[in-house]
């Protein structure tokens, strides 16, 4: 007995791949060029949506029939600062450190587009389960580019990995800056992020040519 | 049973029982868990002094290791041996003087008050420290440190930190690498009390120049390092008149 039905498994497997909120859809952008610098930033970033994103669309989803439809995108607005505070006071009281790093992303949380477009897009209308499953899913999607391009952006402008050198030490010149190898300040700035995702695209969308739009 | 939600007085029925529930819920949660916070914020600034005069433990080079904070209470009262408010002319003991706000006091002396400034007096192995709060602006947000010096205003030891500035570059300022880069500069520029500027272009990257009160600055974090200059630079000029008493004795 499989654990998910077909439809189910593929809520999750879809925005993975070809229906990927960052490379297919165009959105939360913002952030994933804003904290993929890190590999560990990155990585706090997309736990943080799993978790906003999972249980913001199961509970959209709960109340979904007795929103008033003039303000709903106020209520879906709430629903997500209100999480994204529990979770910043949760962790300032019992893991402090961490509770650190994410006070960055709180305020980019809490304006990700693929939170607000998936409340939008499929809580209001379908029920608990499969918005749980619809969350994840797209979360995970997010997560996935974010820790792709933070992967690369590391490597290459730090020469580290979750702060680790492996690459050697640039200043004492070990390891492949024994060489003459230099990291690529270029990739640390912002607009890196533009390229890795674009080249993303391109990869993407080169294996799997029904992606590829008319015009 | 069909709810109409389209009514206005359903809308705004909503929105005032989605309110209540919200705050109550926020509301209680912040009552429970602020005893928490408040003893992590306390054992963080009580770790962030200590290594600002060294007492940490870092091994080699690396990360940045503190106290841990089951032990950090104990060290504090064993390393810093005087707690000092300075009040306008005035200076007093408090043992409480770390829990100061920088922030209201700095607000406060631009305004006109006399701040409180606290000064923490450290000794280890027969050395003095004297420790000196900052607080500044980075790009996005605030900033703020500790910084020790000795009698020479030579800097011992500094600690960074920041709210919110960008994760790879201006963050990088609580990195070991551009932390240690600090110790051994000197304040002092003649008598000018001149701060350590960051710097681009210093045409010493490895910092081995220790009088051009200059470090090497991170790449990509012009602004961040603009604010870390001034930061210093503004704190150490509130305790202008205090190391004076210090430097001639």
């Amino acid at each position: 007995m499989a654990l998910l039905s077909k439809k189910d498994a593929n809520l999750i497997i879809d925005p993975l791949a070809d229906n990927n909120p960052i490379t297919i859809q165009v959105l939360g952008i913002c952030s994933a060029l804003a904290i993929t610098a890190e590999l560990k930033a990155s990585l706090v970033m997309a736990l943080s949506v799993i978790f906003v994103l999972g249980v913001g669309n199961v509970v959209i989803s709960l109340i979904r029939n007795i929103i008033p439809s003039k303000i709903r995108i106020i209520v879906q607005l709430i629903v997500v600062a209100t999480l994204v505070i529990v979770v910043d006071q949760v962790l300032k009281a019992f893991a402090y450190e961490l509770s650190k790093t994410l006070a960055v992303f709180v305020g980019l949380i809490i304006t990700n587009c693929i939170i607000m477009g998936r409340f939008e897009a499929f809580a209001l209308g379908n029920g608990p389960w499969k918005s749980f499953l619809d969350g994840i899913g797209n979360a995970l999607g997010y997560g996935v580019i974010l820790i792709i391009v933070g992967f690369f952006r590391e490597l290459l402008g730090s020469g580290t990995l979750f702060g680790i050198k492996v690459l050697g030490d640039p200043i004492a010149k070990t390891g492949v800056y024994a060489f003459g190898y230099e990291n690529n300040g270029f990739m640390i700035i912002p607009p890196a992020a533009l390229i890795v995702v674009g080249i993303i695209i391109w990869v993407q969308r080169s294996r799997n040519r029904a992606l590829i739009e008319e015009n | 049973m069909a709810i109409n939600t389209e009514k206005n007085v359903y809308t705004v029925l909503f929105a005032v029982v989605m309110v209540i529930i919200v705050g109550s819920v926020l509301a209680f949660l912040a009552s429970a868990l602020s005893g928490k916070i408040k003893e992590n914020e306390r054992f963080e600034k009580q770790q962030n002094i200590l290594y600002a005069m060294g007492v940490h433990e870092n091994e080699g080079e690396g990360s940045v290791n503190f106290i841990p904070t089951d032990r950090v209470e104990d060290e504090f009262s064993k390393f810093i041996t005087q707690q000092l408010v300075i009040n306008g002319g005035g200076i007093s003991e408090d043992n409480e003087a770390f829990l100061i706000d920088l922030k209201k006091e700095m607000a406060a002396a631009k305004n006109g008050a006399k701040p409180r400034l606290p000064v923490f007096i450290g000794e280890k192995e027969g050395k003095k420290f004297y420790i000196l709060p900052m607080y500044g602006k980075g790009l996005w947000d605030a900033i703020w440190g500790f910084i020790s010096l000795n009698e020479d205003m030579v800097v011992q030891g500094v600690y960074f930190d920041h709210k919110a500035e960008t994760p790879g570059l201006g963050a990088n300022i609580k990195m070991r690498y551009f932390m240690d880069d600090f110790i051994g500069e000197s304040i002092l520029d003649g008598e000018r009390y001149a701060g350590i500027a960051v710097a681009k272009g210093n045409n010493d990257p490895v910092n081995q120049i220790k009088d051009d009160n200059e470090v090497d600055a991170l790449a990509g974090a012009t602004i961040t390092g603009n604010g870390v200059s001034a930061m210093i630079r503004e704190s150490v000029n509130l305790y202008r008149n205090y190391l004076e008493t210090i430097r001639k004795q």
